[in-house]
């Protein structure tokens, strides 16, 4: 169809509207951009950037008229697949990690939130009932002594009931002779009161600010660290230090640079070199080639890496495999035209696809299991035995392998009926009139013949199965683990499976970076798998 | 019909019957397991088929009734099933229509116009479509956690962030909707055309009515797609009672909190209205998987 008659976006009559719109959407994501490139988002402005600007493109030039059809769709996988593709291959190169998460801005401004008890600073702390509500606070140090005016108090639970939020208060202190004379009031008072004790800051009158740590005690608290200028430059050894990130500690005069190779904050010696221990949190560095070096040289990664890799591949294949042999034997049994009740067969035969996989995975685990599951049950009374489905490898496997094939021969079966139906008649007809059994028939015509049209789909089966992660997640998660591995892994595991574990499951040391380099290494095998897949299509349709 | 009959045949056909009745039971044996496991007393009973002395305690249950026991204490439910059965039917719902929405204006373009870069796009939304969202879930939650700074309702934890997500995943569905738009004779729009209607016209008032059997296939394949979805909905849903099914489901069988009955009675309640759709739906979803991939 020509493109004669389409419209160009700033004609008609509701031109101003449209333009109106444009605008709109140009300016606030405009905004949005700016504040994400402001706060180091460079990726998500980019997204934002290429998404936006290519969406105003094609929706005001008059030549990309057939691209306004495609572009919600495409920006759809854009946004939602090849981005955090891309954005996933990037992590592989850092260090991101549970223990490791924050940008280096955000950790040092934790580090100089840090405070420390100065020296000499710290008050005994006594309340005293002044009035309805309202306290005095007393403060004892030696023979100093401090007192407020009666304040006001909010109680927790008050804090709780209003949902209020509240505000640092600075409220000055006066110095004294004696403390007041009215009773002093029990601890269980502060403790009802904490809240709010917690959030004020009492000011002496030589301006020092003391702030609560601890129940009776009141302390002068000062930041640990406070930020250098650029270029320090180091007495021993005429070093300049590379800002601007350069820390000293108040307390003890040491210097702290971030560590760029590490992610972590380190001290340094008078030469400028990084001694002592890392100070948690971390923050997220650009570390190269390390985590895809980790999987290749690791032994507590490599090793289960390998083995993983291994039970994917036998996993996959043998799930095709045996799919395929039952899908095509059923397919051509109930597509017999001899056969009575060909229909009710069939029907039954989808039911394993028809139920959702979420739901039929879940109760073979009930029914597998090792001492109130069914089907030990039955084995039981009949032969004596009960296996250990759930912590035996070779028998977990077994089961995954047989409840794959449960849940996936329906769609093998589904696929050869439909192919079925294109093989001519008369093949068999021949065959048979030369004395072939329906045996022979079935090897020497049929499945040669569906063979070449299956070969894409059957790759397409294939890469589902070797990322088949919801199988594997609902049924064993993975177990029984392997030992001597450092990070969660299963001999059941497929190689998704174990990456999501790496990603989410890792107690508290969730390594995001190598779960990225690992699936970047997966995403190379898919690739290979969709251009083989698209290759056979195309090759099947020309032929 | 065949010419050469052997005598074998009566034989051939009962051995068929019996093999397949065999399969059958397999098929069905797990099915029926669960029913019975739904009317049995407590969440470790083993034993008969039919049993003996039959409970709805578990229906109540899963129903979101609180049971009282024998001795007088009461079981609440122990999950929102019907919660995760909403949330689910919910999202898979507005997502399988967003989604027919998104996958057929794009097969329009690609079925009836030309233009630069058709077959190059085609072709990386299939290859893209195979890479499993599960490898880039931390990206993903990155993403959400981002958007949820701007927008809040799409955020992690919304069910509208949850739909947008399932929005990534078109590309089977578009080429299925083009497969059947180009067996649509395309005189029809070109005459509408020249009668003066623009492409979104003829598109809207000619096509469209046309293709609604392969539009319901498209959304039934979308619903079934999301409500059986894992990962992505694990990942972006934190609050119990924002969980979808897929998700939820799994809790009842932690070893610590092993709730085998109340799982069977939810699994059966839940289960079975999905399962129905699809089998009713499935004369007319078997051409669209052909033409598809597989299930995910």
């Amino acid at each position: 169809m020509g493109l004669s008659a389409s419209p160009g976006f700033m004609q008609g009559k509701y031109a101003w509207l449209k333009l109106l719109l444009i605008t709109a959407i140009v300016l606030l994501n405009g905004y949005a951009i700016v504040l994400m490139y402001a706060g180091g988002e460079y990726a998500f402005a980019l997204l934002t950037l290429v998404v936006v600007s290519t969406g105003v493109y094609v929706f005001t030039t008059k030549k990309m008229y057939a691209h306004r059809y495609i572009f919600p769709g495409i920006a759809g996988m854009v946004v939602f697949i090849i981005f955090p593709l891309a954005y996933t291959i990037g992590i592989a190169f850092t260090n991101y990690s549970g223990t490791n998460l924050l940008s280096l801005e955000r950790v040092e401004q934790l580090h100089t939130q840090k405070t420390y008890m100065a020296k000499g600073g710290s008050f005994g702390f006594q309340l005293h009932q002044a009035a309805e509500g309202k306290y005095v606070l007393a403060l004892s140090q030696d023979d100093k002594l401090f007192v407020t005016r009666p304040v006001e108090v909010v109680s927790n639970a008050d804090v709780r009931a209003r949902k209020l939020t509240l505000e640092t208060k600075r409220i000055k202190l006066q110095a004294v002779d004696a403390l007041p004379t009215s009773e002093k009031a029990p601890i269980k008072e502060i403790i009802a009161h904490r809240q709010f004790f917690n959030n004020i800051v009492l000011v002496t009158p030589e301006a020092d600010e003391l702030v609560m740590n601890g129940l009776r005690k009141f302390s002068a608290m000062k930041p640990l660290y406070s930020r250098l200028a650029d270029g320090v430059v180091l007495k021993e050894s005429g070093a300049i230090l590379p800002g601007p990130s350069i820390l000293r500690n108040n307390q003890t005069g040491e210097l702290m640079l971030p560590n760029m190779e590490t992610g972590y904050f380190q001290y340094i010696d008078g030469d400028g070199e990084f001694v002592g221990s890392r100070l948690a949190p971390g923050f997220t560095v650009g570390v190269g080639w390390k985590n895809f070096e980790r999987v290749a040289t690791d032994k507590g990664i490599k090793e289960p890496f390998i083995e993983i890799f291994i039970w994917t591949v036998i996993f996959a294949g043998v799930s095709v495999a045996l799919t395929l042999a039952i899908g095509m034997v059923l397919a051509c049994l109930i597509q017999w035209e001899e056969l009575k009740g060909r229909a009710f067969y069939r029907v039954v035969l989808i039911l394993p696809y028809a139920i959702p996989a979420f739901i039929s995975i879940l109760v073979f685990k009930g029914l597998f299991n090792q001492n109130f599951g069914e089907i030990n049950g039955i084995l039981e009374s009949l032969f004596g035995v009960k296996p250990d489905w759930f912590t035996d490898p070779i028998m977990a496997k077994s089961m995954i392998l047989i409840v794959n094939t449960w849940l996936g021969y329906p769609y093998m079966m589904i696929l050869c009926l439909g192919m079925l139906k294109s093989i001519p008649e008369d093949l068999y007809e021949a065959s048979s009139m030369d004395g072939a059994g329906p045996i022979s028939n079935f090897f020497n015509i049929t499945v040669p013949l569906l063979m070449k049209p299956l070969t894409p789909l059957l790759v397409a089966s294939f890469a589902f199965n070797f990322n088949n992660f919801v199988l594997i997640q609902l049924l064993t998660n993975g177990g029984p683990d392997i030992i001597g591995a450092s990070t969660p892994a299963g001999t059941t595991d497929l190689l998704v499976s174990y990456t999501y574990r790496i990603a989410f499951q890792g107690d508290g040391g969730q390594d995001y970076g190598l779960a990225s380099a690992i699936a970047t290494l997966i995403f190379i095998v898919v690739g290979a798998l969709a251009l083989i897949n698209l290759k056979l299509t195309k090759a099947d349709k020309t032929a | 019909m065949a010419m050469v009959q052997p005598k074998s045949l009566k034989y051939r056909k009962l051995a068929t019957h019996v093999v397949l009745c065999l399969f059958l039971c397999l098929i069905i044996f797990p099915l029926l397991m669960v029913i019975t496991i739904s009317f049995r007393t407590g969440n470790f009973a083993v034993g008969e088929l039919i049993p003996s002395n039959p409970t709805l305690d578990h229906w109540r249950l899963a129903l979101g009734i609180t049971v009282v026991n024998p001795d007088g204490s009461l079981t609440p439910p122990p999950f929102p099933v019907l919660t995760w059965l909403w949330n689910s039917i919910k999202v898979a719902g507005i997502s399988a229509l967003l989604i027919v929405a998104l996958s057929t204006t794009s097969a329009y373009a690609f079925a009836r116009m030309r233009f630069r870069g058709k077959a190059t796009i085609l072709n990386g939304m299939l290859i893209f479509q195979m890479f499993p969202s599960v490898l880039a879930l931390v990206a993903i939650y990155a993403l959400f956690n981002k958007i949820g700074e701007y927008i809040p309702w799409l955020g992690l934890n919304t069910h509208g962030g949850l739909i947008f997500a399932y929005l990534g995943g078109i590309a089977l569905h578009v080429w299925t909707i083009k497969g059947y738009f180009e067996t649509i004779d395309p005189a029809l729009e070109e005459s509408a055309a020249i009668d003066g209607a623009t492409p979104w016209q003829a598109f809207r008032l000619v096509l469209l009515p046309l293709s609604v059997p392969i539009l319901a296939v498209v959304f039934i394949l979308a619903f079934i797609g999301v409500i059986t979805e894992v990962p992505m909905a694990s990942v972006l849903m934190q609050d119990v009672d924002k969980l979808t099914l897929a998700v939820g489901a799994q809790q009842y069988l932690y070893p610590q909190n092993y709730l085998w009955g109340d799982f069977a009675a939810a699994a059966v309640l839940s289960g079975f209205p999905i399962t129905l759709v699809f089998l009713m739906a499935q004369r007319w979803l078997v051409g669209g998987l052909t033409a598809g991939g597989v299930k995910g």
